[in-house]
């Protein structure tokens, strides 16, 4: 009984004296912090990926003698999936940690969380993964930057790809029900029609993430009789939909363009499986010929014992960018860093990137080609880097979309 | 045709992972009444262990379903270790606790499989023999279909002769039926127990196995199946194994021509459902009315005192913290950082939210799984405000509670109809259908892309400033709500959990007293979503969700649901358990480990602390409860006292 009353007290003793114990440890001279926050538990075939490219490039900045002559800090924190918790996280990191900037997150609802929070604390945050178009335009703020390629800028590629196949005039979509899914069905329509008014969207399905029901909603397409279809599933959701879906001959003699579908992460779980002929956009790491791509290649499956998926090259980008951020602004002051932000250029394994002035938005571009089973296994052919710069909005277009 | 014909053959066929699922979880509730959260787990379970045991013995003819048999004997016996280990050391305890066990078993769940498998998704292996399709008037279904059209039916008669055949399954009947009676015949039930715990995990190991060929494995695997789960147990009637085949395959072709018929309806059809069986048949489609006094039977409750003098001391000690730390934080900010002050607001505005969940659970009996419904209006609520009509803080921190009331209002007058588990399903009914307005009307609440912008007005945006005004409607709502349950209002509701029939005898309109129970305690609620909102500058659907909802029923679980300054220690001890950990990356396993060896060292909550002289100090004993006097100290364990 007594040990059981040490024990419990011992509990109560702790919760209560809790809140006291976030004193800041002492910040040292010669370093950067950087906050980095991201769904590590919810998603982390995802985020895993995307915190070794990171750390592997703050390696390599701190062996070449860091930045302004201090070493660069990685600290990486877990969001649980929730933006409640992103922006408590944020805050710590801010107060306790003494970062100088925040970035990270894949979920759009959790970087648009962020940005609205650093928007308030005047804190950079440079957005690394979240797609949601609304984060640079309709909600960008002064402080918020973006390295991947948006939702519009993804399905303005494969739109225009897909306009240059003559046959496919019957178009039905398939798209998680969720912000990010409506987003890119809304782009790919909006592009497709402008380029091709002799398209019709004859239907669209909505399966809740992550909870399709695979069987009804190939079903469904199917009675639609499209030419071409539009498929926005991924993860779990994209292994059914394909199985279903072949198995049920949906897929035959239909162009079938899936965003997202060839990056890694969704490709490979699929092995054998993979779709065969779809126009994707995605990450094909084994043929990627330049030298400045071959010597990351090279490096990260040194550092890690594994190959680099889309998650990955997107964290060693960002941690690219603050670097050279930094060394434009000179200091870690946060209105110089984000005047630094505006108009940075950078050299990256994928080529060169800029953010725009007028957005916040980088240029980095994406992988588009067909997919194709090679050593049973599922990857691209045929596939070109498509600058990102050529797929934005014009500057009086963006600045409409930015009212701020 | 053709197209009609297969469209219900595919309904008829992903009915069946649902039956499986379904129809474990309402064995193991029929019998030990427990609400078993772990079954997603178990589900998932099967889905993984599944996929190693086809790859090891080969996925021959026979060898496939030998293991995917051999998978839901593991996880079959996976169950048996929880209850032998867990559950059966706390049955005793007062009913629902069991709850916490469950979801301690959740999180350590979740990081041991991806410890074990790993992060990337695992596709399924296919089924020998039926990899292709059948034609069926022109149109394509795959072959594995038809198999699982076939399973649903042969459980269905296996457990039919199981439970109608053997001398076990008789005892399994009578247990469900009036589970004392079987006990004062002599049957061991503890072994009934465990025995039921293998069948009913076995169940959900097999849904998750036998579902490979049509999908995978991935560790959302859980959540996405409980819930659903849940609905087809409730819509069949709890322990009615005939009700979840029928509730099975009626969502099933609802879902799958619901999808051809209103694509967006994918998210609420379900729940729009269980609301509209539970509003007309609120026992299920077989269940049967649950007969009043052959539950479990609890010990009364010694009724609440006011405030004696330690728990004034403690009080004000409390309140003294509470003012002073943000002059510690001026003075001395290296010792006391900032983050003290943004970490004691969060605990702050979930202890207001768990002591308004508890003021309907504790007093007013009434457990809701939906209260995130209210937390999230009041958030929502405020936040529109600001959206449309530009509203300052000092208007939308009114709209919120008073939105959440409205809520509450609605919701309340169907639900104060239906008591126990059939209530809790209602509010999560009704949680779920609200949370999906707001995340499918995006011109409106914006989705899930949220509303941003949500920021104090300039007085109170500095931190201290906010953290006062937090610490202010927080203690100004507990003591509110601690008036109102000592005032007559207070009495009688509690007079309707104790006895409804004698309640209603005196004269007293119990349902009545608790809608209005109801609708003050979503108000509440919806205040600590107003401060939730103001401190976190954006709201999302998130704060609507199930998971919301489940950590304040945790909060107040782990607290004690007997003392009405447990959901108060319970809030603040999850919170702060929480931030603690989540620096690590096996946050999830060491939250889950540390929950469950609370409820193992403190079978009544972290109101067992009563027992202790610091607690009995504290007002979470009950005066008369002997030291470590098993059940009885839970129930009896209570505050016993009054606002100061």
């Amino acid at each position: 009984m007594t040990m059981k009353y040490v024990l419990t007290a011992g509990v109560a003793l702790g919760v209560l004296s809790g809140g006291l114990a976030t004193g800041a440890p002492a910040l040292a001279a010669d370093e950067i912090k950087i906050g980095d926050i991201n769904s590590y538990t919810r998603l982390p075939a995802h985020t895993i990926p995307y915190r070794r490219g990171a750390t592997l490039a703050i390696e390599e900045i701190n062996k070449a003698g860091g930045v302004l002559g201090k070493k660069l800090v990685f600290v990486s924190r877990d969001d649980q999936g929730k933006p409640g918790e992103a922006v408590k996280v944020a805050e710590q990191l801010r107060s306790r940690d003494k970062v100088a900037l925040v970035s990270g997150s894949l979920f759009s609802h959790i970087g648009l969380a962020l940005a609205s929070w650093a928007k308030q604390r005047k804190t950079l945050y440079l957005a690394a993964e979240p797609l949601a178009d609304a984060l640079v335009w309709a909600k960008g703020n002064n402080y918020t930057f973006r390295l991947r390629p948006s939702t519009y800028m993804q399905a303005a590629m494969l739109a225009a790809e897909a306009a240059k196949n003559k046959n496919a005039k019957r178009w039905a979509t398939i798209a998680p029900n969720y912000a990010y899914g409506k987003d890119a069905v809304a782009a790919f329509k909006k592009i497709l029609t402008k380029l091709r008014p002799d398209v019709t969207f004859v239907g669209s399905q909505w399966p809740g993430l992550f909870k399709i029901d695979a069987g009804a909603e190939v079903q469904a397409l199917a009675a639609m009789k499209p030419d071409g279809i539009y498929n926005v599933t991924f993860g779990g959701d994209l292994a059914k939909f394909v199985r279903e879906g072949r198995t049920r001959g949906l897929f035959k003699g239909k162009l079938i363009v899936g965003l997202l579908t060839g990056e890694p992460e969704y490709i490979d779980p699929l092995k054998g499986e993979a779709p065969v002929g779809w126009l994707v956009t995605g990450y094909p790491w084994q043929d990627i010929e330049t030298a400045a791509h071959k010597k990351f290649l090279a490096a990260y499956r040194a550092r890690w014992k594994d190959y680099p998926r889309i998650g990955s090259i997107v964290g060693y980008n960002t941690m690219l960018a603050i670097a050279a951020m930094l060394k434009k602004a000179g200091s870690t002051d946060t209105d110089k860093m984000v005047a630094a932000m505006k108009g940075l250029s950078f050299d990256a394994p994928t080529g060169p990137i800029t953010f725009r002035a007028v957005d916040h938005q980088s240029t980095m571009g994406a992988y588009v080609g067909w997919t194709v089973l090679k050593d049973g296994k599922g990857t691209m052919e045929r596939w070109q880097y498509l600058d990102g710069a050529n797929y934005l909005p014009s500057v009086e277009e963006t600045k409409k979309l930015r009212k701020q | 045709m053709g197209d009609f014909v297969v469209t219900l053959l595919t309904g008829l066929s992903s009915a069946a992972a649902l039956f499986l699922v379904a129809s474990g979880l309402s064995i193991i509730f029929g019998v030990t009444r427990i609400v078993n959260f772990a079954h997603g787990s178990f589900y998932m379970l099967g889905a993984y262990i599944g996929v190693t045991t086809v790859q090891s013995i080969g996925g021959g003819a026979v060898g496939f379903w030998v293991a995917i048999l051999l998978a839901a004997v593991l996880v079959g016996l996976i169950g048996v270790a929880m209850e032998v280990l867990l559950l059966r050391r706390i049955y005793r305890a007062p009913e629902l606790f069991q709850l916490i066990a469950t979801f301690g078993v959740i999180l350590v769940i979740q990081d041991v499989t991806l410890w074990i498998w790993g992060s990337e998704d695992l596709v399924g292996p296919r089924a020998p023999g039926f990899t292709g399709a059948v034609t069926i008037l022109g149109q394509r279904l795959p072959e594995y279909d038809l198999v699982l059209i076939a399973v649903s039916p042969l459980v269905l008669a296996g457990l039919w002769l199981l439970f109608n055949r053997t001398r076990w399954g008789t005892l399994v009947r009578a247990a469900t039926l009036d589970r004392q009676m079987v006990s004062a015949l002599g049957v061991n039930q503890r072994w009934l127990f465990t025995g039921v715990l293998f069948l009913g995990s076995a169940l959900a190991g097999l849904g998750g196995a036998i579902q490979l060929p049509k999908g995978g494995a991935d560790l959302l695997m859980d959540f996405n199946i409980i819930a659903a789960a849940f609905v087809v147990v409730v819509v069949g009637g709890m322990g009615s194994i005939g009700g979840a085949f029928l509730a099975a395959i009626l969502i099933g072709l609802l879902q799958t021509f619901g999808i051809q018929i209103f694509p967006n309806s994918t998210l609420i059809l379900m729940f729009l459902v269980m609301a509209v069986v539970l509003i007309f048949r609120p026992w299920g489609l077989l269940g049967r009315p649950e007969i009043p006094g052959h539950g479990v039977v609890e010990a009364p409750e010694a009724p609440l005192r006011p405030a004696g003098r330690s728990l004034r001391i403690g009080g004000a000690l409390a309140m003294a913290f509470l003012l002073l730390l943000p002059v510690a934080h001026l003075i001395a900010p290296s010792l006391v950082g900032d983050f003290s002050l943004v970490l004691t607001i969060e605990i702050l505005i979930f202890v207001l939210f768990a002591v308004a969940l508890h003021f309907i659970m504790g007093p007013g009996g009434m457990v809701s799984f939906g209260h995130a419904a209210f937390f999230g209006g009041g958030a929502y609520g405020a936040a529109l405000l600001v959206k449309f009509a530009d509203a300052p803080m000092e208007i939308a921190f009114w709209a919120a509670p008073a939105g959440a009331a409205l809520l509450a209002i609605l919701f309340g007058w169907f639900c104060v109809r239906l008591t126990g588990v059939y209530f809790a399903m209602l509010t999560l009914a009704f949680a779920q259908i609200a949370w999906s307005i707001v995340f499918q009307w995006g011109e409106v609440t914006g989705g899930d892309d949220g509303i941003l912008g949500t920021w104090p007005s300039d007085w109170a945006s500095s931190r201290v400033a906010y953290y006062y005004l937090t610490v202010g409607f927080t203690v100004a709502g507990i003591l509110a709500m601690r008036r109102i349950l000592f005032a007559p209002f207070g009495y009688t509701l509690r007079a309707g959990r104790d006895s409804p029939l004698r309640a209603a005898a005196i004269g007293i309109d119990l349902k009545r007293h608790q809608w209005i129970a109801f609708t003050i305690s979503g108000a509440f609620a919806g205040l600590a979503g107003a401060l939730f909102v103001y401190s976190k500058g954006s709201v999302f659907p998130t704060s609507m969700e199930i998971a919301r909802s489940f950590d304040a029923l945790l909060m107040v679980l782990l607290g004690g649901v007997h003392s009405l300054t447990g959901p108060i220690v319970g809030a603040t001890a999850l919170t702060w358990l929480n931030d603690l950990f989540s620096e690590l990356s096996y946050w999830r396993f060491l939250l889950g480990a540390t929950i469950i060896a609370l409820v193992l060292l403190l079978p009544d909550g972290l109101a067992g602390l009563g027992d202790s002289w610091a607690g009995r100090r504290l007002g979470l004993a009950s005066p008369g409860s002997e030291s470590g006097a098993g059940p009885g100290s839970g129930s009896g364990a209570g505050d016993r006292e009054a606002p100061a």
